[in-house]
């Protein structure tokens, strides 16, 4: 690097430079200001509130913020939300890692690239439409107990979305049911960018799958996981559709998750200010989790 | 060397979106939201009504839940009768309308009638066009006034009395469906006279492997069951007086926490479906027309469906009292429509609420099309129903209940959050065995408390 800049012609260029720079950055900067920021801001202003959403607000300060960590309910659903995370990102991130490695081991053809497909076809489907054709499979009538009675554990069979503790869970897997194939290819892809010589060396060493599996896929896969990871777990959550096409937090409150709060308080409820100081909480809790991610991610870089 | 240039400049544009968040912030602190808004306007209705119909081309806007096909028959009929006025229908599902109402009274052209199933708010924010006007013109002071209560409000958020703020096309009323195949299979002759035979028949039911009760709790209609339990213990008024938001109200009286036990009792004693928790409306209708138990209760809406897929097989009548004899009382509201007060239509609008009434081609479309009776004047002519059909006993048990001044509202109209919030979920605990009666009837009080704010 010079460390002498031309003294005249800096000072005069720099403005004008700039300012065609801020220029060329003003229709995306607008569109960040006015679909991101500006709500946001609102929000935050909106939960020191209570304010129906149309009527006169009456400030209340931090009111909004205690009721959300006092009231055992919205304490639950963050609690149903965090379960979630077991769902939404280690099994398809478990089961993806697991499935990639297994593809990758066939011989590519026909039957590989089928799977590949097949797996990924769940991520196709909108997850409320996911989380209807679900509720019907998990009924006591639907497919899941014709399953289960067929190869005689006809005493399991129970409606999976109405018992207490099945609700959870099988609302869960619908989770991992859509989110399997996207962790599945996404780390594929990650495995085809593996040097293939770091396999052959490995194997010259004797390694057998284990441990080519831990020295040198899992390694190899830091970022592709660290993505997979930040996504399902923004997914886990502020998940919503699945719960309301499938559940809509019952029976009674073992599935309610704080999105279903959210819109329940501030749209049927019209209490706009909790429900956005649960929105800014939950916004909080998601970046709270994330950045940890990312800074395992990055220091693996180095 | 990059990955710290990177690092850098993430850091600028990080800087640059706080500060800008931050002035945004600043910029929003300073007005208080809402205060924009028309607020609760002081400005008194102008007296001056006309109820004469308009000789102008005028069209007329109205914003319904998707799936009712009322407001179209009604309408066309309206047009036809008055071709000067025609009508622009915009639908929407009940949620997204509920949830949408306040935002599209207070927008600069909003419906000029909307469905609104409950007041909430509106009136205080100054939403709604205040229809008393209208009431002394038209002369409906001769409408049953159990009728017209609920869908008054006093300037103080009470409903029940004050000023008339909606009217419906059509009144609904709740009872209970009776498959008479299985009936006749258990030796049940007829419709029980009294909660304890109803509670008889449950258990012959029961004892003989036929499903006592279809009842369906996804989506709360079990408590149509709930209440109805209720109303036969609780004081008719002071359930009322609750359902109305009076200030001092309460709903964990000795009567509800009665009713609710006896839910907790007819759960506990297998009476209802196993997976009530997982049956949703449609299923909960849909199984009883495949014969899937004795009883179902519910409102003379589905009359029609029911008859067609069980044909003469199935009676329609009001839950019985604990002591015969005594007086019935029953759930049932208006199908209730709102005038926004910003709009420009008031007379013509309000014209076309008091024709479904009073008209007779209107009030046999409000029986036809929705099953419900069409209200207004009890003198007047009832509208023509098969004899011996669900559609004539659902209007016989309306006037009946009328007379015996025995209609409530649905507790599911108490507040605005209450059904999502509290009812449903701890129904569904209720109606599983998870809770007492008397929890169910405390915890739905505290959230009533809560989002009523004494």
């Amino acid at each position: 690097m010079t460390v002498t800049p031309p003294p005249r012609r800096l000072p005069g260029r720099r403005p004008a430079g700039a300012a065609r720079g801020w220029l060329l950055l003003l229709p995306a900067l607008g569109a960040y200001v006015g679909f991101v920021v500006w709500p946001l801001g609102m929000g935050v202003q909106y939960s020191f509130y209570d304010w129906n959403g149309v009527g006169q607000a009456t400030w209340v300060g931090l009111e909004n913020y205690v009721t959300v960590f006092s009231d055992p309910e919205l304490r639950g659903a963050i609690g149903n939300a965090f379960v979630l995370l077991l769902f939404f990102t280690v099994i398809p991130v478990g089961t993806g890692l697991v499935l990639a490695t297994l593809i990758r081991s066939l011989r590519s053809g026909a039957f590989s690239r089928a799977s590949q497909t097949i797996l990924f076809l769940p991520q196709v489907v909108p997850l409320a439409a996911a989380g209807i054709a679900w509720s019907w499979m998990y009924a006591q009538t639907g497919a899941v107990n014709e399953v289960l009675s067929a190869v005689g554990l006809g005493g399991l069979t129970r409606p999976w979305l109405a018992d207490y503790d099945t609700a959870l869970p099988a609302v869960g897997l619908i989770g991992s049911w859509v989110l399997t194939g996207l962790c599945t290819v996404l780390l594929l892809t990650g495995i085809s960018k593996i040097d293939r010589s770091l396999y052959e060396a490995a194997r010259i060493d004797g390694a057998g799958w284990w441990r080519e599996f831990f020295t040198i896929t899992l390694p190899g896969l830091r970022q592709e996981i660290a993505v997979l990871v930040t996504l399902s777990v923004i997914a886990a959550l502020s998940t919503f559709d699945i719960i309301y096409t499938s559940t809509q937090g019952g029976p009674g409150r073992s599935t309610l998750v704080p999105g279903i709060s959210i819109y329940r308080i501030g749209f049927t409820q019209s209490d706009v200010g909790l429900a956005s100081a649960f929105g800014i909480v939950l916004m909080v809790l998601v970046i709270a989790c994330i950045l940890p991610i990312q800074r395992l991610a990055r220091a693996g870089e180095r | 060397m990059a990955d710290i240039d990177g690092a850098r400049r993430r850091t600028k544009r990080v800087s640059a979106a706080l500060a800008a968040a931050v002035t945004a912030g600043s910029m929003l602190a300073s007005c208080a939201p809402g205060s924009g808004a028309g607020g609760a306007s002081d400005t008194p209705e102008p007296a001056e009504v006309s109820t004469e119909l308009t000789t102008e081309d005028v069209t007329l806007t109205i914003a319904d839940e998707t799936g009712f096909p009322l407001t179209d028959e009604l309408t066309a009929e309206f047009t036809r009768q008055h071709p000067n006025i025609t009508f622009d229908i915009n639908r929407d599902t009940f949620q997204n309308l509920t949830a949408n109402a306040p935002r599209l009274l207070a927008s600069d052209n909003p419906p000029d009638l909307i469905r609104l199933p409950t007041i909430g708010e509106t009136v205080k924010d100054g939403l709604l066009a205040d229809l008393d006007p209208y009431y002394e013109a038209y002369g409906w002071d001769a409408w049953p006034d159990a009728q017209l209560e609920p869908l008054r409000m006093s300037e103080d958020g009470v409903r029940g009395s004050g000023s008339l703020y909606q009217l419906g096309l059509g009144y609904s009323v709740t009872g209970v469906y009776m498959n008479l195949e299985l009936a006749a299979e258990l030796g049940i002759d007829g419709p029980p006279q009294t909660m304890a035979e109803l509670e008889e028949d449950l258990a012959t039911a029961e004892a003989a492997g036929v499903l006592p009760i279809v009842a369906g709790d996804k989506d709360g209609v079990v408590n149509f069951v709930v209440q109805a339990a209720m109303n036969q213990y609780a004081d008719q008024d002071e359930f009322l007086s609750w359902m109305y938001n009076e200030p001092g109200a309460r709903y964990d009286t000795d009567g509800n926490v009665q009713g609710a036990e006896l839910i907790q009792e007819w759960a506990d004693a297998g009476y209802f479906p196993e997976d009530i928790n997982s049956l949703d409306y449609f299923a909960f209708v849909s199984r009883f027309t495949e014969g899937g138990g004795l009883f179902t209760f519910n409102g003379n809406w589905e009359a029609a469906t029911y008859q067609k897929a069980l044909g003469e097989d199935v009676s329609f009548f009001l839950v019985p009292p604990l002591k015969e004899g005594d007086g019935h009382v029953a759930m049932g509201a208006a199908n209730s429509f709102s005038v926004a007060a910003k709009s420009p239509h008031k007379d013509e609008i309000v014209y076309f609420l008091d024709w479904v009434h009073t008209d007779e081609e209107a009030r046999q479309i409000v029986l036809d099309v929705s099953g419900a009776s069409a209200g207004g004047d009890p003198d007047l002519p009832l509208p023509d129903a098969e004899p011996g059909s669900l559609a004539e006993a659902a209007l016989e048990m309306s006037a009946q209940i009328g007379r015996e001044n025995g209609q409530v509202d649905f507790m599911a109209n108490t507040t605005a959050g209450i059904y999502s919030g509290s009812i449903i979920p701890e129904s569904q605990l209720l109606v599983t065995g998870r809770i007492t009666g008397e929890e169910f009837v405390q915890r739905v009080q505290a959230f009533y408390e809560k989002e009523v704010g004494e």
